[in-house]
C-alpha cells in the first residue's frame, strides 16, 4: 500500500542511508603536492560512493611507505600495519568476514621487495580483495633509495651513479604466479582510466591486482614524464570482459587495442613488452573461474553454539579411554 | 629408583611379582613402528587403570642411518599405580631391535645397572662379519655396564606369521608386554583395531595374530611376569599429548582461526587441527611463512575473530615485529610457543626452556605482554581458553609457553567438558557509541573496548605508529608517554587480579625450589622423595611469568635459599660459583628483578626433560654445600634485600 492507502508504483523508496563522498573522507591527506596518490584516493572514494558501500563494511589495509598512509585518509576501518605485510593481514581479515570489502594499498618496496614472498602466495590464495600497487619506482618515505622497479640507471641515494640492475616487471611476475585471476595496469594521472579499472577490479571476485604507475614529484618525477606528455607511449587495452572507457576519454589514447583478458598468452606478451615502447594500460588478464581461498576459509562459519559444543564433545571422545 | 617389588600370588595362575611402577622403552631404527606399539601399550595401561606417561624418542632426521647411535628412535612408557607426571629416571625394561641404537639411549643416561634388555639376536648371524663383531662387542660392553641382557628372537618369531617381520614385530612386542605386565590381551587387540581402522580386515586380523603370538610367546618362554596394582578412577579420562591438548583447547576456546607454518615441535598441533578443526567450525590456515601466519591471525582478530598462531623458537623470532604491532595497536592474539632447544636452529626435536626472555622482551621497544606457561598436559588445554579471554579483556597478545616435553608426552587427563562460557561469543555488529574513542583507555587499568569492522560509528585506523586514544597518529611527547603508560597499566591490572602461587610443602624452610613449565612433574616427584628423606625443601611453580604472580617476594623471604631448577642455560662450572659475572638462568634473573632477593639457579641443557632423580640429586647437593659452609639459617640469602 502506498501513500494515503493508495496503490501506486511511483513512490520513492529511498535507501535507509545514503553516502556521499564526504562519508569516505578521512583526515586531510598529507602527501607531497603533485603526488599521484591523491588521484588514487579520490578514485577509490568515488567507487565507494557510487557503489554505496557502507563505510563500516570497508577495511583499507596497507603496509608501510608513502602510499601506505592511504587508510588514514579514508573514513572507514583501516589497518596500517607492517612494512611488506599488508597481504597476509588482508587475507586474515577476509578469512571469516566475507561481508567486508577489503582494499589493499601497497608500494613497490612493500609488495615487490620486502613483501614479495607474500605477494606470490596472496595471488595464489586469490581471496576476494582488491590490491593496488602504487608503483613510483622509488622508496619515497625513506627518501630516495633504489626500489626493485627503479629503471636501470636511475640515480638514487643508494645508487648515485644509477641503478645497477634492470627493474623487476611486476606484471610479468604476477602473471607467472599460479592462480592469478585479475591483472591490470593504470596511470595515476588519468582519473577516468583509474576509476574504470579500479571499479572493474572491485567487481572481480578474487584477488584483483592493479599496478598503478604513480608519480613521485619528490624523487622519481622524471620516470613517467614521457608517458604523461606523450599519450602515444601508452597502449590502451579495452574489452567488454575487461574494462571499457567512455569513447570520449578513450580518444585521448592514440594507441588502443582490443585485448581479450581471458587470453593469458596474449596478456603475458603484453606484459613482456612493458617498458619497451608501449606501456599497456587497462585489464591484462581476468579469470572469474579461478579457485578462491574464501570458499575454504568460510567453511563452518554458520555453526551454532550447541552444534559446536556437541562437535567438541565428539572430538574429545576420540581421546577417551 | 628401583621399583618397589614384592611377591604376589593373586591374579594369574603363575605367581606375578607386584610392582608399583615400571619404566619401559622400545628402541629401534626409525620406521620399525616402536612408537606405534608403545602408544598402544600406553593406552592399554591407561585403560587398565594405571597412571601413564609416554614420551617418544625421536631422532633429528627422518631416515637416519640404520643401526646407529644417532638413529635411536622409539618410545618410553612409564606406568604405575599412581598418577605419573613425568618420564622418570632410568628404565627397568628395554626392548631393542638392534644393539647400536641402545648406545643412543646410554648417551641419554636412560639405563642403570640392572636394567633388563630384551634384544633381538639376529645380528649374531648377520652376513657381515663387521656387524656380527659389533653385536658381540656390544653384548660384552652391556654386561660390563651391569645391564641384564636377554636375547629374544623377535623377528624369527614374527617371520612365522608374516612375510616382512620388520614391519610386524611392533605388534608382537605389544602382545608380549601385555602378557609380561598382566594386562588384558583384548585391550591390546582393540588398540590395533583402532590403529589400523582405515586398513582392510585382513590387515587387522594379521596384526591381531601378531599380538596373540607375542602374548603367547611371553607366556611360554619368558620368566618375567609382573602385576601393577591399579588405581580406581571414577572420572572419565582422555589420553593425549600436550600438542593434542593445545589443539583441543583451541577448539574449546571458540578460537576460529589458527594460522601457522610447520615447525618442530609445534607442527603436530596443526595435524590435530587439520581434520578436527573443520568439524567444530574452525579454520586452519597453513601460511606461506611464520610472518604471514601471525599477520593472517592478526587480520582475523582485527575483523573480530580472535585468532591463534602456534610456533617454536625460530618462528617466534620471525613473528617478533607483528607481535610488537599487536602490543602497540592492542590487538588480541594467542601465540603458543612450543619451545625447543636454541638458539638458532638448535635442537629441533628436543626440549629446552630457553625462550623466556625472548617471549617477554624479544620485541624492540617497550612491549608489555602477557606470558603464561603450561606445566602439565591438562593445562595445555585449559590455558588456551584462559588466554583467549585474557587477550580479549586486556586487548593484546597472550603468549603461552609449552615445550617439546609436553608436546610429545602422553598422559591420561580428566576429560574436559566443553562449556558455553569457554566459547567466544559471536561478533558484535551493533552501532558503536560515537562518543567512545577507539582506545577509550580506563585510567586505572589501561583497558579499553575495541570496535570491530561492521560496527557503524566505530571506524578507526589501526596503526603501529604512536597514536592518541582516538587512534590518530601522534608524534608528540605526551601522546607517546600516555600510550606507553596505558599499555603498561594493563599488566599491573592483571597482576592485581591474580592469586599468589601456592607453595608445595611447608610454607617456610631452608630451600625453596622455583620452576615453571613442564618441569613441574619431575620437581614435585623429587620434592616428595627429598621431604621423605627429611630435607627442609618446598617448591613453587609459576604459571604466569608476565605479569608475575603476586606475593613471590613474601614467599621467598620465608626461606633461607631460593633455587631455580630448569632446562635453560646458566653458568654451572665450578669457577662460576662466586664469579660476579656468572650468568644465571633467565628465570632466576627475572625473579631477582621481581623480588630483589638472591636467587640461585641450577640448570642443564641436555635436550632432555628433567628426571626426578636429577632434581633430587640437585637438592641433596644444595644441602651438602650449604651445610658445609655453615649451619642452615646462618645464610639468610633469601631475605637479602639489595
Amino acid at each position: 500500500m502506498g501513500m494515503f492507502g493508495t496503490e501506486n508504483d511511483w513512490e520513492l523508496d529511498p535507501p535507509p542511508r545514503y553516502f556521499s563522498l564526504e562519508d569516505y573522507e578521512g583526515g586531510a591527506a598529507r602527501w607531497c603536492p603533485g603526488c599521484g596518490d591523491f588521484g588514487v584516493l579520490t578514485a577509490v572514494q568515488r567507487i565507494c560512493r557510487d557503489e554505496q558501500l557502507e563505510p563500516e563494511q570497508i577495511v583499507a589495509v596497507s603496509g608501510i611507505g608513502c602510499s601506505s598512509r592511504f587508510p588514514h585518509y579514508m573514513d572507514t576501518y583501516g589497518f596500517h600495519g607492517l612494512h611488506g605485510r599488508p597481504l597476509p593481514v588482508a587475507c586474515g581479515i577476509k578469512s571469516r568476514r566475507p561481508d567486508l570489502k577489503v582494499w589493499v594499498a601497497t608500494g613497490d618496496g612493500d609488495c615487490c621487495s620486502i613483501g614479495a614472498g607474500h605477494w606470490i602466495h596472496a595471488i595464489r590464495y586469490n581471496m576476494d580483495i582488491t590490491v593496488m600497487l602504487f608503483d613510483n619506482n622509488v622508496y619515497g618515505l625513506t627518501k630516495n633509495q633504489t626500489s626493485p622497479t627503479s629503471p636501470q640507471g636511475m640515480k638514487t641515494n643508494t645508487h648515485p651513479r644509477g641503478a645497477w640492475l634492470p627493474p623487476l616487471n611486476p606484471l610479468r611476475a604476477v602473471l607467472g604466479f599460479t592462480n592469478c585471476s585479475f591483472v591490470a595496469q593504470v596511470v595515476d594521472w588519468n582519473p577516468a582510466l583509474l576509476y574504470e579499472t579500479l571499479r572493474a577490479a572491485y567487481h572481480h571476485r578474487g584477488t584483483s591486482f592493479v599496478r598503478i604507475l604513480q608519480r613521485c614529484p619528490a624523487f622519481s618525477g622524471q620516470v613517467f614524464e614521457h608517458l604523461q606528455h606523450d599519450p602515444a607511449s601508452l597502449l590502451l587495452l579495452q574489452h567488454e570482459d575487461g574494462m571499457q572507457l567512455d569513447p570520449k576519454v578513450a580518444k585521448l589514447f592514440p594507441n588502443s587495442t582490443t585485448h581479450d583478458p581471458s587470453d593469458m598468452k596474449a596478456a603475458r606478451e603484453i606484459a613482456d613488452s612493458d617498458g619497451e615502447g608501449k606501456v599497456p594500460v587497462g585489464v591484462l588478464y581476468r579469470d572469474p573461474n579461478s579457485a578462491v581461498y574464501d570458499d575454504f576459509t568460510n567453511l563452518g562459519m554458520e555453526m551454532g553454539l550447541d552444534e559446536k559444543i556437541k562437535a567438541l564433545d565428539t572430538e574429545l571422545d576420540r581421546f577417551a579411554i | 629408583m628401583k621399583p618397589d617389588t614384592q611377591s604376589s600370588s593373586t591374579g594369574a595362575s603363575s605367581a606375578r611379582t607386584e610392582v608399583r611402577e615400571q619404566i619401559i622403552e622400545i628402541v629401534s631404527d626409525s620406521g620399525e613402528g616402536a612408537q606405534k606399539a608403545g602408544q598402544a601399550f600406553g593406552a592399554v595401561c591407561a585403560k587398565s587403570g594405571c597412571g601413564v606417561w609416554t614420551v617418544e624418542i625421536i631422532p633429528a632426521e627422518i631416515k637416519p642411518p640404520s643401526r646407529s647411535r644417532a638413529g635411536a628412535s622409539g618410545i618410553r612408557i612409564r606406568f604405575g599405580s599412581d598418577t605419573v607426571t613425568n618420564m622418570g629416571d632410568e628404565a627397568d625394561l628395554v626392548i631393542a631391535f638392534n644393539e647400536q641404537v641402545l648406545y643412543g639411549r646410554i648417551d641419554a643416561d636412560a639405563f642403570r645397572p640392572g636394567t633388563r634388555i630384551l634384544l633381538d639376536p639376529k645380528w649374531r648371524t648377520d652376513d657381515s662379519p663387521k656387524i656380527r663383531k659389533m653385536y658381540e662387542d656390544a653384548l660384552v660392553d652391556f654386561e660390563q655396564r651391569g645391564f641384564v641382557v636377554q636375547e629374544l628372537a623377535i623377528e624369527e618369531e614374527c617371520a612365522k606369521l608374516v612375510k616382512n617381520p620388520r614391519l610386524g614385530k611392533n605388534m608382537f612386542i605389544l602382545g608380549l608386554l601385555t602378557q609380561v605386565y598382566g594386562m588384558d590381551v583384548e585391550l591390546a587387540m582393540g588398540e590395533a583395531s583402532f590403529l589400523f581402522r582405515r586398513k582392510s580386515d585382513e590387515v587387522i586380523a594379521r596384526n591381531h595374530d601378531l599380538i596373540r603370538a607375542g602374548f603367547n610367546f611371553a607366556k611360554e618362554n619368558m620368566p618375567l611376569a609382573y602385576e601393577v596394582p591399579q588405581r580406581q578412577t571414577t572420572e572419565s579420562q582422555v589420553v593425549m599429548n600436550g600438542n593434542q591438548a593445545l589443539a583441543l583447547g583451541i577448539m574449546a576456546s571458540g578460537i576460529e582461526v589458527v594460522a601457522m607454518y610447520p615447525i618442530t615441535p609445534a607442527t603436530s598441533v596443526s595435524h590435530h587441527l587439520g581434520g578436527a578443526y573443520t568439524r567444530v567450525g574452525g579454520l586452519l590456515h597453513q601460511a606461506e611463512d611464520e610472518i604471514a601466519a601471525i599477520g593472517f591471525a592478526l587480520g582475523a582478530t582485527y575483523a573480530g575473530k580472535t585468532a591463534c598462531t602456534v610456533t617454536s623458537g625460530p618462528g617466534l623470532a620471525l613473528k617478533t615485529e607483528f607481535l610488537g604491532l599487536a602490543v602497540m595497536a592492542e590487538l588480541p592474539l594467542v601465540l603458543i610457543n612450543v619451545q625447543r632447544g636454541g638458539p638458532s636452529t638448535g635442537l629441533p626435536t628436543k626440549v629446552e626452556q630457553g625462550d623466556l626472555f625472548a617471549s617477554l622482551y624479544g620485541t624492540p621497544g617497550d612491549a608489555p605482554k602477557i606470558v603464561m606457561a603450561a606445566a602439565t598436559i591438562e593445562e595445555c588445554f585449559h590455558m588456551v581458553i584462559t588466554a583467549r579471554k585474557l587477550a580479549e579483556t586486556f586487548r593484546g597478545p597472550v603468549l603461552i609457553l609449552t615445550d617439546a616435553n609436553l608436546a610429545t608426552g602422553v598422559q591420561p587427563i580428566p576429560r574436559p567438558h566443553p562449556r558455553e562460557e569457554w566459547i567466544a561469543p559471536p561478533i558484535d555488529s551493533s552501532p558503536w557509541d560515537p562518543n567512545v574513542s577507539a582506545y577509550d583507555w580506563d585510567e586505572e587499568t589501561g583497558i579499553s573496548p575495541r570496535p570491530i569492522p561492521g560496527q557503524p560509528g566505530g571506524e578507526y585506523v589501526l596503526t603501529g605508529l604512536a597514536h592518541t586514544g582516538d587512534a590518530h597518529v601522534a608524534y608528540d611527547p605526551d601522546s607517546n608517554e600516555k600510550g606507553m603508560e596505558m599499555r603498561s597499566k594493563k599488566l599491573r591490572a592483571l597482576q592485581k587480579s591474580l592469586r599468589p602461587p601456592k607453595v608445595n610443602g611447608d610454607p617456610s624452610g631452608e630451600l625453596l625450589i622455583v620452576g615453571w613449565g613442564s618441569t613441574l612433574g619431575a620437581i614435585d616427584e623429587a620434592l616428595g622423595r627429598a621431604r621423605a628423606e627429611g630435607y627442609s625443601v618446598s617448591s613453587l611453580h609459576l604459571r604466569f611469568v608476565s605479569p608475575m604472580e603476586p606475593g613471590i617476594k613474601e614467599i621467598f623471604e620465608r626461606f633461607d635459599r631460593v633455587l631455580t631448577i630448569g632446562i635453560q642455560y646458566s653458568d654451572q662450572d665450578p669457577a662460576s660459583t662466586d664469579d660476579p659475572a656468572r650468568r644465571r638462568s633467565q628465570f632466576a634473573a627475572l625473579l631477582r628483578d621481581e623480588t630483589l632477593c638472591d636467587v640461585d639457579s641450577w640448570s642443564q641443557v641436555h635436550g632432555q626433560p628433567l628426571s626426578p632423580g636429577i632434581v633430587l640429586d640437585v637438592i641433596q647437593k644444595n644441602f651438602e654445600r650449604a651445610h658445609s659452609k655453615g649451619e642452615p639459617g646462618e645464610e639468610k640469602t633469601g631475605a637479602t634485600i639489595s
